[in-house]
């Protein structure tokens, strides 16, 4: 008699409850990570920046000016600043403003970061769940496929692309992102092999759903918390790619710009212009904490278990 | 086990051939080649030069002759450094790249361990958040970053160090280098090893050691860390070709003459063999290495069984 009454009093107290989803219980998890929270508001401040680069400043990101070249900005201490006003950051070696610049660079190395990272996601998911969900014969040869290119040193086949077809943009792209796919694939494919154990699955194939229906609409929608996870910790890998194809000469070419260049240009005269290094080195350091940050924060937040 | 390291030797001959026929019809199909020049050539000796290197043949035979060279050790003469052949300038500059990839290795091998240790025996302790803070800083700011500012600060503002140069690979020209190189894979080896000594120190095993009486130094050093660099031996790989990347960006700025300086400067010259071969000889490194770590693996670990 005693249980049925707790159990009465159990059932009352849930339906007082509001339910939670995985999803909101995810999401109060990760605003209360502060670590992850700052990296969030830190990345969206860098990115309105970014969009809103050509309104901030009144010069143009190729504007050139020949008469203050490599000028400091004006709060540098011990230099002489530029006589021109508004140049927060300094200008470079040919009197361009460094602050609108490196807004600039802020557009390309996000947009490839993202772009590419889609690139990845969606080669990546679809293969690995494909591989998953086949198993067998199919399987063992597509995850061979994957050990491979693997084991192939892909920076350099990069480099040769890069070089090859003139520094194509969506090039890059592409190229960046069919690289990264090979881990989300191996993610997914995990993922895929035990969510086809689940009743649910057993369920729609007995209701006579076909294969990709099911990859698609009950696979696919499942495995977003660790491919979402991956996500946000590939798009400061790809960024970082980006820069060391810039850096190299490889990238993305004049006038426009990316942190790449400018840390590559700010090399070169750090010893006169030292301000050219420091604010595209720190603005990209810290866009690549705060990814890491928030990629740190959703893992702990969609994975209690591993805390 | 010797079963099991021969085929995975065999295994390795069909990822390099992937790795030549990639790069070699990549480098091919590109527009431009190796003799395009501002002053164009009498024809007659255009035709001389590209019949000296077999450029007036099909691709499908030059494909084969490049092939049948390589299995006799030939990779050609270098389109571009007139009177070496490609295997020559290997041979000048791996020697050099060598010397920087290993004592880098070393180093982070040496100082991430004894850091991941610390922190990991100072859990949740300051020790332990400033090893991760300062992991963290490694692993997000890249090489092309911290290259020039410890040159900026060691080099010009101090002198202690010199700028550039390899001095016959004196070691007041390899300190800055080799560091550069070695940062970010301290900070990976450092979060590699907290994770696992941490786990380890947990095991039941450690608490017999305690309950034995045996003194702390002799449980850590002895019984801990041997269980705990397992997933070390497995991260090798991994290391190595990101090291071998870095060296990319290091050898440019410090002006180190190693292979991944010809690399950069083939891939940019168009000089087809010398690319080519550089690809090839990192490949080889690449792959050959993997199968080290992997075989080193099953050696240390009793758990693992070879079929």
């Amino acid at each position: 008699m005693i249980t049925s009454g707790q159990n009465t009093t159990t059932i009352a107290l849930a339906s007082d409850l509001k339910g939670r989803s995985l999803w909101a219980d995810a999401r109060r998890r990760l605003l209360r990570n502060r670590a992850a929270l700052t990296g969030m508001i830190v990345l969206g401040v860098i990115a309105l920046l970014a969009l809103l680069a050509p309104v901030l400043s009144p010069y143009a990101y190729d504007e050139v000016n020949y008469d203050i070249i490599a000028c400091a900005p004006g709060w540098w201490p011990a230099e002489a600043a530029c006589t021109a006003p508004g140049h927060l950051f300094g200008t470079d070696a040919v009197g361009r403003d460094l602050f609108v610049r490196a807004l600039y660079g802020a557009r390309v190395s996000l947009a490839v970061g993202l772009v590419a990272s889609l690139v990845s996601l969606l080669i990546g998911v679809l293969y690995g769940a494909v591989a998953g969900y086949a198993g067998g014969r199919v399987d063992a040869l597509m995850m061979r496929v994957v050990d491979v290119l693997y084991s192939l040193p892909f920076i350099f086949f990069v480099i040769i692309l890069m070089v090859m077809f003139d520094r194509n943009f969506i090039l890059l792209f592409v190229a960046i992102g069919a690289v990264e796919w090979l881990t989300m694939a191996r993610i997914v494919r995990g993922q895929t092999l035990s969510l086809k154990q689940k009743e649910f699955i057993e369920a729609a194939r007995a209701a006579g759903a076909p294969p990709l229906g099911i990859i698609l609409r009950h696979v696919v929608p499942n495995v977003v918390g660790p491919v979402m996870v991956y996500v946000t910790l590939t798009v400061p890998g790809i960024i970082l790619t980006e820069s060391f194809l810039s850096f190299l000469g490889l990238g993305i070419q004049e006038p426009m710009t990316s942190w790449g260049v400018l840390i590559s240009d700010g090399a070169d005269q750090m010893e006169t212009a030292p301000w050219m290094l420091l604010f595209p080195a720190l603005l990209m350091a810290l866009t690549l904490f705060s990814f890491n940050f928030v990629g740190d924060g959703l893992r702990d937040a969609l994975d209690p278990k591993d805390r | 086990m010797t079963a099991y390291a021969f085929r995975r030797l065999l295994g390795a001959i069909p990822t390099l051939f992937v790795i030549v026929t990639l790069a070699f019809f990549m480098m091919r199909a590109a527009p431009g080649g190796p003799f395009d020049s501002e002053r164009r050539l009498p024809p007659e000796v255009e035709r001389n030069i590209k019949a000296a290197y077999h450029l007036d043949k099909p691709l499908a035979q030059q494909y084969v002759l490049y092939l049948g060279g390589m299995a006799r050790g030939d990779l050609g003469p270098s389109f571009k450094n007139k009177d070496f052949t490609v295997a020559q300038l290997i041979a000048t500059g791996l020697p050099v790249s060598a010397r920087l990839g290993l004592l880098s290795m070393a180093l982070a091998l040496l100082i991430g361990t004894a850091l991941g240790v610390i922190a990991a025996l100072r859990q949740n302790r300051w020790q332990d958040y400033s090893v991760m803070t300062v992991a963290m800083l490694g692993i997000t700011i890249p090489t092309f970053v911290t290259a020039p500012i410890l040159t900026l600060v060691f080099g010009i503002h101090l002198g202690w160090l010199p700028v550039g140069g390899w001095a016959g690979g004196a070691w007041r020209n390899l300190v800055l280098p080799v560091t550069v190189l070695a940062l970010p894979q301290i900070a990976v080896i450092a979060r590699l090893m907290r994770g696992s000594m941490v786990e380890v120190l947990r095991a039941n095993y450690i608490r017999t050691a305690r309950a034995k009486g045996l003194p702390e130094g002799r449980i850590v050093l002895r019984h801990a860390l041997r269980a705990a660099a397992l997933p070390l031996v497995s991260y090798l790989g991994p290391a190595l070709a990101a090291v071998l990347t870095g060296s990319l960006v290091v050898e440019n700025i410090f002006g180190l003459p190693g292979i991944g300086r010809y690399f950069i400067q083939g891939a940019l010259n168009r000089d087809y063999t010398l690319v080519m071969g550089v690809v090839i000889c990192y490949a080889a490194l690449i792959v050959f290495l993997n199968f080290l770590a992997d075989i080193a693996y099953a050696l240390l670990d009793p758990r693992v069984r070879l079929a």
